[in-house]
């Protein structure tokens, strides 16, 4: 009971927040913003926040939080737009619903496909912002009792999870996160104070900015890869019919209804273990959905559930994403450590004090999550018009626009000339990695993770006297430990190793 | 010996190159122990580590069928890299304008089947779209023209 009243209070006070005018705008302009963006192709969420990270600097905290919670599911959304109509996806958690949604189109049903992806993450998007309300606090609490080896285990145990669920080979993966913790020990030590990898540049004892990293690695790089890629990769498959009726049939919501439900408890599962996300939630659900359907040969061929059930798992893992990250201040993906990112920019330092100092942050942002989704779907339905015309921009009018923006955006984070050449580097690095088929979604984790489990693991080796058995000895590091070594060792097992390849046979970028 | 798969023993390659240079220079950094690390003993194990895994990985290569690796497209790496350069350099020392228009016009000539009449007119819509977006609308400090 009395929990109840503590849940009520806190989510009235975060929907007065909200509410205020001033916010439902920011909300507003991000959800759009996001949406216009994310219906780029191959643009993700990670660029598109980047990007926009700038026209947020000059907001209070709480508005400027807001308008970046909607830009990213503003562009999550998009993304399942563009892979709908065109079979492009804006996103990698779209990939999977570029088969039956595309296939729904070419059939003449792209309405009812946009629909239900409207309305299953419009549901998932619900659950998800009760399960933080729900989840959110007592996680803060546990965590306010956690000591630096619980923090080290447990960044130890997102890392794993974020190698074994990548795509292409777990080893590669697991050297992409030691090469993340090499780039994130650039900068001044923060114990002895000496300046690490700076190779003389005054610039790189601060270390190198993350959004330098997240625009090199997944901005340059992606345009560098398309231009390679050559005109016809470039010439899109768009649906030139129109769209006439939108609203799925009963046939159709009946068949939804039990994939979104699962599909949302999928996502809410993936999004709240740092390390998964989004992407792998939606590839589970359809492969989930493939096996549990009494109608195989639909799937591939516009089978709306698997439309639903992707659609939703992936809209609860995106929501679901901000447990970890608003309650224990570590990020489980990298676009969400461009969230917290962006509010050590406003001044607040990320981790379970949030919630009780700053209620009005936390609480408002939770209520606006869940008026941005309300947002979406009263928007995007009646848009599709809007979204379907730019879609027809070519992309060599496009790239040049993307590229003004990360430039603009790189250099006014610190109004520093030294950034830019930085993504230069970061970039042609990128397309390197991508020629060289590693993921860099597992780096630019470690990237962020690497100061903090630096910082932990000298604080428990400290505090032990150089024992390291304290990871061991202590129950929630143990376990988290225990976890973290239970994924690898499933790698192993060749029947699993097989599944995995099979969903995740698509490439997630981030 | 042949490699049959040039990803997997490049990136293992690569992996072992960053792993040496982070030993190399870790060197200079005193190591510390255990308990009380140093600043060289983390970038010192992790560099330990990138060799190691490097040199599974490079192994696969002889083992695994690999795909092979892209072409490289030479033009674009160079004209956007040039773009983006310019535009660092110029965007405080000659103004917004002139440096959007080079990364602009650069950029889009990375693209063989540009059109001039087409670079022209989006040159002209994105820097006033960026003028209305970042200078009149955040109030972005930066100097329209050389001068300013």
């Amino acid at each position: 009971m009395s929990e109840l009243q503590q849940l009520f209070p806190n989510l009235y006070l975060g929907f007065e927040v909200a509410l205020s005018l001033k916010n439902l705008m920011y909300c507003f302009i991000g959800v759009f913003a996001g949406t216009v963006i994310g219906v780029l192709p191959g643009i993700g969420p990670l660029a598109t926040i980047a990007m926009l990270l700038p026209i947020t600097f000059n907001l209070e905290p709480t508005s400027a939080l807001i308008m970046l919670a909607g830009i990213y599911y503003g562009c999550q959304y998009g993304g399942s737009t563009t892979a709908i109509l065109v079979k492009l996806p804006g996103e990698s958690a779209s990939v999977v619903t570029c088969l039956d949604g595309h296939a729904m189109a070419l059939n003449g049903r792209a309405g009812p496909a946009l629909a239900i992806a409207a309305i299953g993450s419009f549901i998932a998007g619900t659950v998800g912002t009760i399960l933080i309300a729900r989840f959110g606090p007592p996680i803060a609490e546990l965590a306010l009792k956690f000591g630096a080896p619980e923090y080290f285990s447990l960044m130890t145990m997102g890392l794993i999870a974020s190698a074994v669920l990548a795509h292409g080979s777990v080893l590669k993966a697991i050297a992409m996160i030691f090469l993340g913790l090499l780039f994130g020990i650039i900068g001044t030590d923060v114990n002895s104070g000496r300046a690490r990898f700076s190779f003389g540049f005054p610039e790189l004892t601060d270390g190198i900015s993350f959004t330098v990293v997240a625009m090199g690695l997944f901005g340059f790089a992606e345009i560098l890869s398309n231009l390679a890629k050559g005109a016809e990769a470039q010439s899109r498959d768009l649906l030139t019919r129109k769209i006439d009726h939108l609203y799925p049939t009963k046939d159709d919501m009946k068949r939804s209804a039990w994939p979104i439900a699962r599909g949302t408890a999928l996502g809410a599962f993936f999004g709240a273990l740092p390390g998964a996300g989004p992407t792998i939630a939606a590839f589970s659900s359809y492969a989930l959905e493939k096996k549990l359907t009494k109608r195989p040969e639909l799937f591939g061929k516009g089978a709306i559930e698997g439309v639903a059930g992707p659609e939703s798992a992936n809209n609860a893992a995106a929501q679901c994403a901000f447990i970890p990250t608003l309650a224990l201040g570590i990020p489980g993906s990298a676009t969400m450590a461009l969230m917290l990112g962006a509010l050590t920019i406003q001044g607040i330092a990320p981790g379970p004090q949030v919630m009780t100092q700053r209620p009005d942050l936390f609480w408002g942002l939770i209520a606006s999550m869940w008026i941005g989704n309300l947002m979406l779907v009263v928007l995007n339905l009646p848009l599709v018009g809007l979204w379907v015309r730019l879609l027809r921009v070519p992309y060599r009018l496009l790239f040049p626009a993307i590229l003004t923006f990360m430039a603009i955006g790189v250099y006014s984070v610190n109004n520093s000339q030294f950034d830019v050449y930085m993504t230069i580097i970061l970039g042609l690095l990128g397309f390197l990695f991508m020629q060289l088929k590693v993921e860099p979604a597992p780096l630019i984790l470690a990237f962020v993770l690497g100061p903090l489990m630096e910082e932990n693991v000298r604080r428990a080796l400290l505090i032990s006297r150089g024992d390291p058995s304290v990871f061991f000895t202590r129950p929630i590091s143990a376990t988290f430990l225990a976890i973290a070594i239970a994924l690898l060792a499933i790698m192993v097992l060749p029947a699993i190793r097989k599944k995995r390849e099979k969903i995740v046979e698509e490439p997630p970028a981030v | 010996m042949k490699i049959t798969s040039q990803e997997d023993f490049w990136s293992g390659v690569m992996f072992i190159g960053f792993g040496v240079l982070a030993i190399v220079i870790a060197r200079d950094y005193s190591m510390g122990s255990a308990m009380r690390m140093g600043p060289g003993y983390f970038p010192t194990v992790i560099g330990g580590a990138l060799i190691v895994l490097g040199a599974v990985i490079a192994t696969l290569g002889f083992k695994l069928k690999g795909e092979g690796i892209g072409v490289i497209p030479w033009r674009a790496i160079v004209l956007l890299s040039a773009g983006f350069a310019f535009f660092a350099w110029g965007i405080d020392t000659v103004g917004f304008v002139p440096s959007l228009a080079v990364l602009i016009v650069l950029s889009s000539l990375s693209n063989r089947q540009y059109k001039w009449i087409e670079i022209a007119i989006e040159t002209v819509v994105l820097i006033a779209g960026c003028w209305a977006v970042f200078i009149y609308g955040i109030g972005l400090p930066f100097p329209l023209w050389w001068g300013a």
